[in-house]
């Protein structure tokens, strides 16, 4: 079987992110780029099939700057076996049409059996490139599951809503988004870190996926968000019971 | 050399994440409780941590002395008594390595590399520490068997490992009179003491290891009959540099925290980091460490190397990265004033597990033997 894991590079989670105002786009200089880690889980979600059976083939397919061959070097010591980088400068701020685009044109060639990503960034957050390359591939699409089956010729899994929990499979080739649900990532090991500079990764520009860059979404402002105002302080004077219970019956908060 | 190449931040970014995670928040603990966390080892086991620089055909990690040195680091800094039990364990399966024939590798290093058994070094006696050649532990060749007889004084990992690695006397011709044995575990005969009650070092268990009429097959002999000494020196030389790294891992952890502490603390209105006296202390202890750091990346270099400067370089390296260590927790733990004091800062537990490595791997007087002889012979 062969799955291809679609890697993000994003700044560290870990830090306060910055919005550029001007642009609107993420200032990528402000923290550490780190590889997603929802796009760890779904590795982890592939590489615990080649566990089990060794002849699986795990490619990680990532888009962005040049940093991002870091977060496939990652990807690769942690047990993937080759990297595709899609790199292009024109690329740069591609909002999800033009990235969902330019990933299932990269797929197109990769003869997946499994597409697995993340349900969404951790820095855009919009949660909906994943359907939007199954529509470009025309492949069934199971998403934000919060757990899977992996079968040689078929996948089931298990999806949540406001309702309940929703039963889903497909037959293979498919494209699933996994969510938090999913196990946190192995460590790579040292060996794994060593090997990974051996392993192959293809970098490819847009054209020679035949994709014509044109960003479909134009952002019209963006803006600050206003600082915080200070809250109000009880002091208590024998009376701030009765003052916290006013303040939530009035704000109708019980 | 004095740059880290990518693939070793990948290297200490894993490690970094991998302390982090499973050893720091437990630290306190684990020294409050003489916890030996034997499950986290072996979890550090599976990355590849019980081997670090053993060949790969059993196992290793195939890596170099300066991987080692920059694992150290990362691992003490969640927790040097952690950290430098994990050194002891790499320094035993480097010399099972290094000086086993293929039988002693086979059976030996796969176990040793995931740390599902651990290995401890057993060179002191209760009355011989720095003066090893005096060793008085005998072991006396009966057919096809030794049999081995004395008492092995503050063996880490001791009544927990699988493997005990023995210097002992098989010829009363001083230091050339010395050989190395592997006592597995479980041998009849081995015995272990009471667990020592330590200033430091709760997390791994101290013990005496004792042998009465013990034996074990001839087979068991490490290198040659008489080469016990020349593996226990070249071992300490690694061993030095892995506890230098060690130190510099708990110092740098102390150094990191002092910064923290100053800037949120406030006194007489400001915080204490624009005091410039404390600043200074600040700079002194990253002066201090990043010069011993630099002395253990030299030192680890040499040794890869095999360079005929090795000894002097880990002598030295081990010298000023415990002191500088030291010296940098004890500075955190004033720094921190009372807090510092407190078990639950973490401060006076790494005050406690460094003031150790200033004596064991061979004293920092030791230490100043070595490099004195040898500046004034060259």
């Amino acid at each position: 079987m062969k799955i291809v894991v679609l890697v993000k590079q994003v700044p560290d989670t870990g830090e306060e992110r910055i919005l550029d105002a001007s642009t609107g786009l993420v200032d990528r200089d402000a923290n550490d780029p780190v590889i997603d880690e929802i796009s760890e889980r779904a590795l982890e979600a592939a590489l615990s099939v080649k566990d089990r059976d060794k002849s699986t083939e795990v490619v990680v397919l990532s888009m962005g700057p040049s940093d991002a061959s870091k977060a496939i070097r990652k990807a690769l010591s942690m047990g993937a076996d080759s990297g595709i980088h899609i790199l292009d400068d024109g690329l740069l701020g591609a909002d999800a049409t033009l990235t969902a685009q330019v990933l299932a044109a990269a797929l197109r060639n990769a003869d997946a059996d499994l597409v697995i990503t993340g349900n969404e960034s951790t820095d855009g957050r919009g949660g909906v490139v994943p359907a939007m390359i199954a529509e470009h591939l025309n492949l069934p699409l199971m998403g934000s599951l919060t757990t899977v089956n992996i079968g040689s010729a078929s996948i089931s899994g298990q999806r949540r809503n406001d309702e309940g929990t929703q039963d889903v499979s497909a037959d293979l080739p498919a494209i699933i988004s996994v969510t938090e649900g999913f196990a946190e990532a192995r460590f790579p090991n040292f060996k794994g870190i060593m090997g990974a500079k051996r392993k192959p990764v293809s970098t490819l520009a847009a054209a020679e996926l035949g994709v014509n860059i044109a960003a479909r979404t134009k952002i019209s402002s963006v803006e600050t968000r206003a600082p915080r105002s200070a809250g109000s302080t009880i002091i208590d004077e024998g009376q701030a019971a009765a003052q916290l219970v006013d303040f939530l019956t009035t704000n109708r908060l019980i | 050399m004095f740059e880290l190449t990518e693939e070793h931040q990948a290297i200490v970014a894993m490690v970094a994440e991998f302390a982090a995670e499973n050893i720091a928040p437990h630290a306190v603990q684990w020294d409050q409780e003489h916890h030996f966390p034997v499950d986290v080892l072996a979890q550090a086991g599976e990355l590849g941590m019980g081997g670090i620089y053993v060949r790969e055909d059993f196992g290793g990690s195939g890596m170099t002395r300066l991987d080692a040195a920059l694992i150290f680091e990362e691992l003490a800094k969640a927790d040097p008594t952690i950290s430098a039990y994990i050194s002891i364990h790499n320094m035993v399966a480097w010399m099972v390595d290094r000086f086993g024939n293929d039988a002693q590798r086979a059976a030996w290093l796969p176990q040793l590399c995931t740390m599902e058994t651990l290995a401890s070094y057993c060179l002191t006696e209760p009355g011989v520490g720095s003066d090893a050649a005096a060793l008085s532990t005998r072991a006396v060749r009966d057919g096809d068997e030794y049999v081995l007889n004395g008492t092995k004084q503050f063996i880490s990992g001791a009544g927990a490992s699988g493997l005990y690695v023995v210097m002992a006397r098989t010829a009363d011709t001083g230091s050339a009179g010395i050989s190395a044995f592997l006592v597995p575990d479980g041998t009849p005969g081995l015995s272990f003491g009471a667990l020592e009650k330590k200033m430091g070092w709760n997390a791994q268990p101290t013990r005496q290891v004792v042998f009465e009429d013990l034996r074990i097959p001839a087979s068991n002999l490490l290198g040659e009959e008489g080469a016990g000494f020349s593996i226990a020196m070249k071992g300490l030389n690694g061993g030095r540099v892995n506890i230098g790294a060690c130190s510099l891992g708990g110092g740098q952890a102390a150094l990191d925290k002092s910064i923290s502490y100053l800037k949120e603390r406030s006194a007489f209105g400001a915080p204490l980091i624009g005091q410039q006296a404390l600043l200074f202390q600040i700079a002194e202890m990253q002066a201090e460490l990043e010069s011993a750091r630099t002395m253990v990346w030299r030192a680890a270099d040499a040794l890869e190397s095999g360079s005929k400067d090795k000894v002097r370089l880990c002598a030295m390296a081990k010298l000023v990265a415990t002191d500088a260590g030291f010296s940098a927790a004890n500075t955190a733990l004033q720094l921190h004033g009372g807090y510092g004091y407190l078990a639950e800062y973490g401060i006076e537990k790494i005050v406690r597990d460094l003031r150790v490595h200033q004596i064991l791997e061979g004293s920092n007087e030791i230490m100043k033997l070595i490099i004195g002889r040898i500046a004034i012979d060259s």
